[in-house]
């Protein structure tokens, strides 16, 4: 039972630090996949952007979309509005004709296209997070819009409306957060940006291999700090579970001890004992860690596919082995060394 | 002190200090033993049989006087030094038979020979002990399924597994009924008229000991006659 209760504690911090991890990249990753869905090549970006995953604000003007169609190797060009709502969910204003024809357009679950201004089309992950239809109506941005279709993800935005709706809900008339460019050959990527950044050198103009490659826990203000923030809490947690059980551990076992004493047993062999002990807990409590990450990814896939993605990351199993063993290894050495220090003939003689 | 004794004291003493009092065990304690010697130690309770057994176990140091072990001065001894005569020179049989519990009779005893660094190859001496302890057809049941007769032969068994010098056994027969304290008297006067294991029995039964060669009796620390 005492065993069972401290892979249980040591599961747990082991579980806080794969969902973490997990959320991070789950959501980095869900990111970059709808970037790419996008189907760009080149994404064009105000002067004052700055952070890499931000793309909220309209600050180019919509000229520069005629202007960008018309360079060499650009076969389309559009132009979007990002809004934030309830972070990190944005809705995205498109021309969905021009999304369309650059993306591939969507594939539609239920409902179809915009007909009217508060039409509102949305992904599947957000269709399940607020379980709604084609048809329903749902509040955003202080006003009801009627939902109009439900497509597959993955296409830049997990919520979209039409463009000039949105621009004037923002009283952004004529502006844009973000241009995205499609070539007629992706090989020209390189050559194209060069030649942009000639004629619009204050303008952020990435690749999307740059754009996405950009949309990484170092570029989230923090996340790395508090990422090992909770290592370090689950470390202390670790340390304290395994230091508390194995003490517990060394005083109904004491007369053991004593015994072990008797036939020779030294010092060291006794707190390597304790140790091991320590280390099968560890290890326990990493699998079992492991294996409730799963379940947090089932509870957050379940109830907010939308809002928040978790990926299980195999890459961090091993390091969250390595940091409960650390500590497993620091909360066994005090109840260790005490055990080997035990008087033998007190030992022997406990009840 | 003799040459053919494997076990010397001279001058023990031994006081347990308890808060601000120092509460003596042994006072001046002299004793040789032979090797090869069965001795039977008699005493009523508190006359300092087991801390003499503790002493020349390795167990705990003495306050004075100079104990010499199969040639080893326990006096001067570091812990791991004593550890190392535990694990070596020294076998223990309790009168609590103190199994590890969790373990069957088997690995009871795999334990002592692991700690002993012994490896797991077929010994005919343990195959012989097993034989004469009549405990083979037991050894994989854990102690609560053993009768004390059986944990104790057990307990005897871990004891010799690694060819000690000397065998200290306390109130080996404290815990069991007349049945089963004959069968393990015998095995130990076997043990040793077989093998020439030195054996040193604690008891407070002086009829037992007929079963030693030689009988030491102990009142209040000291040693008040040798027969």
């Amino acid at each position: 039972m005492r065993s069972l209760l401290s892979f249980l504690l040591i599961g747990v911090p082991v579980t806080l630090i794969l969902t973490l991890v997990g959320l991070t990249h789950g959501m980095i990753e869900d990111s970059q996949q709808r970037q790419r869905g996008s189907g760009a090549d080149i994404v064009v970006r105000g002067t004052n952007a700055a952070a890499a995953i931000n793309f909220s604000g309209a600050t180019l003007s919509e000229a520069f979309v005629d202007f960008l169609q018309k360079q060499p190797h650009v076969e389309a060009a559009i132009g979007v509005l990002n809004h934030n709502i309830q972070l990190p969910l944005t809705i995205t204003g498109i021309d969905l004709d021009r999304f369309t024809a650059m993306s591939g357009g969507f594939t539609y679950l239920e409902g179809g296209p915009f007909r009217r201004p508060d039409d509102m089309i949305i992904d599947r992950y957000y269709s399940a997070e607020r379980r709604l239809h084609a048809g329903d109506t749902i509040m955003q941005l202080n006003r009801p819009w009627h939902v109009c279709g439900v497509v597959e993800g993955g296409k830049l935005s997990h919520i979209f409306v039409q463009l000039k709706v949105l621009q004037e809900l923002d009283s952004s008339t004529g502006k844009l957060s973000q241009i995205f460019l499609k070539l007629d050959n992706p090989a020209n990527t390189a050559a194209v940006i060069q030649a942009l950044k000639e004629k619009l050198p204050e303008y952020p103009i990435y690749s999307m291999e740059e754009l996405t490659s950009m949309i990484n826990v170092n570029n989230i203000a923090g996340l790395r700090e508090f990422t090992w923030v909770v290592v370090g809490i689950g470390v202390v947690i670790g340390f304290a579970v395994v230091c508390l059980s194995m003490y517990m551990a060394v005083l109904q076992r004491t007369r053991e001890i004593g015994i072990l004493k008797s036939l020779g047993g030294s010092n060291g062999f006794i707190l390597g004992i304790i140790v091991v002990e320590a280390m099968l807990l560890g290890v326990g409590g990493t699998i079992l860690g492991i294996v409730l990450s799963f379940g947090a990814k089932w509870l957050i896939h379940t109830f907010v596919p939308a809002s928040i993605q978790m990926a299980i990351v195999p890459v961090w199993w091993p390091l969250a082995l390595a940091i409960t063993l650390a500590s497993a290894m620091l909360g066994a050495l005090y109840p260790g060394l005490r055990a080997a220090h035990h008087d033998p003939i007190e030992a022997l003689a406990y009840e | 002190m003799s040459d053919g004794s494997i076990i010397e004291v001279e001058n023990l003493h031994k006081i347990y200090q308890m808060g601000r009092v120092g509460v003596p065990a042994l006072r001046g304690v002299d004793l040789l033993v032979a090797r090869g010697e069965f001795l039977t130690i008699v005493g009523p309770s508190g006359s300092g049989k087991s801390t003499l057994f503790h002493i020349i176990g390795g167990l705990t140091l003495p306050t004075s006087g100079q104990v010499r072990v199969a040639g080893q001065d326990l006096t001067a001894m570091t812990d791991s030094g004593r550890t190392l005569l535990r694990k070596h020179t020294v076998g223990f049989v309790f009168q609590r038979f103190n199994l590890l519990p969790n373990l069957t009779a088997r690995d009871n005893i795999a334990v002592a020979r692991h700690i002993a660094g012994m490896d797991n190859k077929p010994d005919p001496y343990f195959e012989e002990v097993l034989r004469l302890l009549g405990i083979a057809h037991r050894l994989d049941h854990k102690p609560n399924a053993l009768s004390g007769g059986e944990q104790q032969r057990v307990a005897i068994a871990r004891a010799v597994v690694n060819r000690p010098a000397i065998l200290l056994a306390d109130e080996p027969t404290g815990n069991l009924d007349t049945v089963n304290s004959a069968a393990v008297l015998d095995l130990l006067k076997n043990l040793n008229e077989e093998y020439g294991q030195t054996t040193l029995m604690i008891t407070h039964n002086p009829d037992l000991a007929v079963y030693g060669h030689h009988t030491v009796h102990m009142c209040d620390g000291r040693i008040v006659e040798r027969t």
